[in-house]
């Protein structure tokens, strides 16, 4: 099993399914399990964590477990359910009895992304949502002249899009 | 394992409106992923497919809301798949089959300025349950019907047999249009407590949008002439059994069985 140091900040990197931090026995406090909850990532997008995707919303301590509030970033996103059940894990993995709850109010919004959630989005070649369509960039060679190919790319909150200049094609996280 | 046991048809007024939308989503849902492996181009497979899923994902939200209201209707694939064609709630413009994709995105497209239309209202619904998910599904909806306004121009705007295959659709699909605005006994009395629309509202709103998107896609608006209802009563035309029979098989053979 790998122990990490709670407070050394950790890029995620797409092989990673959750890592293990031990308590001691003891109960953590509600930050520290925030920042174990940063750990777990999105299984659709692996580089950003359910936490900076705005996936989590609540972090309850009912002193007899662990109450974790997630809400799907689509209806229909056939994530949610894999979600629930590696945030139930990660907290399960670290020695916590924990509850997850699907809250549908309010609803998810694409600006409830983290910067460092974006950043790491940005690094993959994903352009995160932007609030004017005409700023939109190639995140590959930083070109204008792009192409909207697909209003759907390779999932539901995902547009494709082409770059005219190098000609390489890239995913648009989409705003809503 | 779940045994085969008949779901309860007899629901309350807002069951009955709880249904009907999620019925409405399940069944154009399961039409759009008749083009799987069908569609004209890879990329308009995948915003097919993609589409679908909104409005299944969509479809949950009610039928979990209306199973926690009525525990005889089991749950959520259960209700589903256990239900009969006379049982199914949806509007019969949603259950029309796919014919080609200007029959589809102009069925698909009258819906979406409905149903937008419809879910802006629910979100201020008096039942907050209601309101959450019309507020979830209306960012997905909005999309949709971007997209979908987006192909009835590009197809009515575009060369002479594609305009004329979509003013086809539009004059077939017609006579399914004035079911999506009339209004039953159960629904009027939810209107009256503020947890639905008055669709007389939305009817005219409606008509403003559509013949503006026409007109830009140089197409021209049909006339209302006779109108085919009974899909919110459980009456549907004949598709409908065709396509529950193939989406069904499988539970009703393995009863219970998940993904």
């Amino acid at each position: 099993m790998k122990h990490i140091d709670l407070f050394t900040p950790v890029d995620l990197i797409s092989t990673d399914r959750g890592r293990d931090i031990d308590f001691h026995g003891r109960n953590p406090s509600v930050d520290e399990v925030w920042q174990l909850l940063e750990l777990v990532p999105d299984p659709e997008i692996p580089v950003v964590s359910v936490v900076d995707l705005g996936i989590v919303r609540d972090v309850r301590d009912m002193k007899s477990g662990w109450e974790v509030d997630i809400t799907p970033t689509y209806s229909g996103c056939p994530a949610t359910d894999f979600i629930a059940s590696e945030v139930e894990r990660a907290l399960d993995r670290a020695g916590l009895e924990a509850k997850i709850k699907t809250v549908l109010a309010p609803a998810w919004s694409s600006t409830w992304i983290t910067a460092k959630g974006r950043q790491a989005m940005l690094e993959s070649n994903i352009v995160p949502p932007v609030h004017d369509l005409n700023t939109l960039a190639c995140p590959n060679c930083g070109s204008d002249q792009v192409n909207l190919k697909n209003q759907f790319g390779s999932t539901a909150c995902k547009a494709l899009y082409t770059c005219h200049t190098c000609l390489e094609p890239f995913d648009y996280f989409k705003t809503i | 394992m779940t045994a085969l046991t008949q779901i309860n048809s007899n629901h309350d007024a807002l069951n009955t409106y709880i249904l009907r939308m999620a019925d409405n989503n399940l069944v154009l849902g399961q039409r759009l992923c008749e083009w799987c492996a069908n569609a004209p181009i890879l990329e308009e497979e995948t915003a097919l497919m993609n589409t679908s899923l909104d409005l299944f994902g969509q479809a949950r939200n009610w039928l979990n809301y209306a199973v926690d209201r009525d525990a005889s209707l089991q749950d959520c694939d259960a209700v589903t798949m256990l239900r009969d064609e006379r049982s199914y709630l949806n509007m019969l413009i949603c259950e029309q089959p796919n014919g080609n994709f200007a029959d589809t995105m102009a069925r698909h497209y009258l819906f979406d300025v409905w149903h937008r239309l419809t879910l802006e209202v629910l979100c201020n619904s008096a039942n907050e349950t209601v309101a959450a998910i019309a507020a979830k599904s209306i960012l997905e909806v909005r999309y949709h019907e971007q997209r979908t306004r987006n192909w009835v121009i590009r197809l009515g705007d575009g060369t002479e047999v594609s305009h004329q295959r979509m003013q086809t659709a539009l004059d077939d699909i017609w006579t399914y249009v004035g079911e999506m605005f009339t209004q039953d006994e159960a629904e009027l009395s939810l209107v009256a407590q503020g947890v639905a629309p008055d669709q007389q509202t939305i009817a005219s709103q409606w008509r403003d949008i559509v013949s503006a998107t026409l007109a830009e896609a140089t197409l021209t608006m049909p006339e209302d002439g006779y109108s085919q209802m009974g899909g919110k009563q459980g009456e549907h035309t004949e598709g409908l059994g065709i396509m529950l029979a193939e989406m069904q098989s499988l539970y009703r053979a393995h009863p219970g069985a998940v993904w």
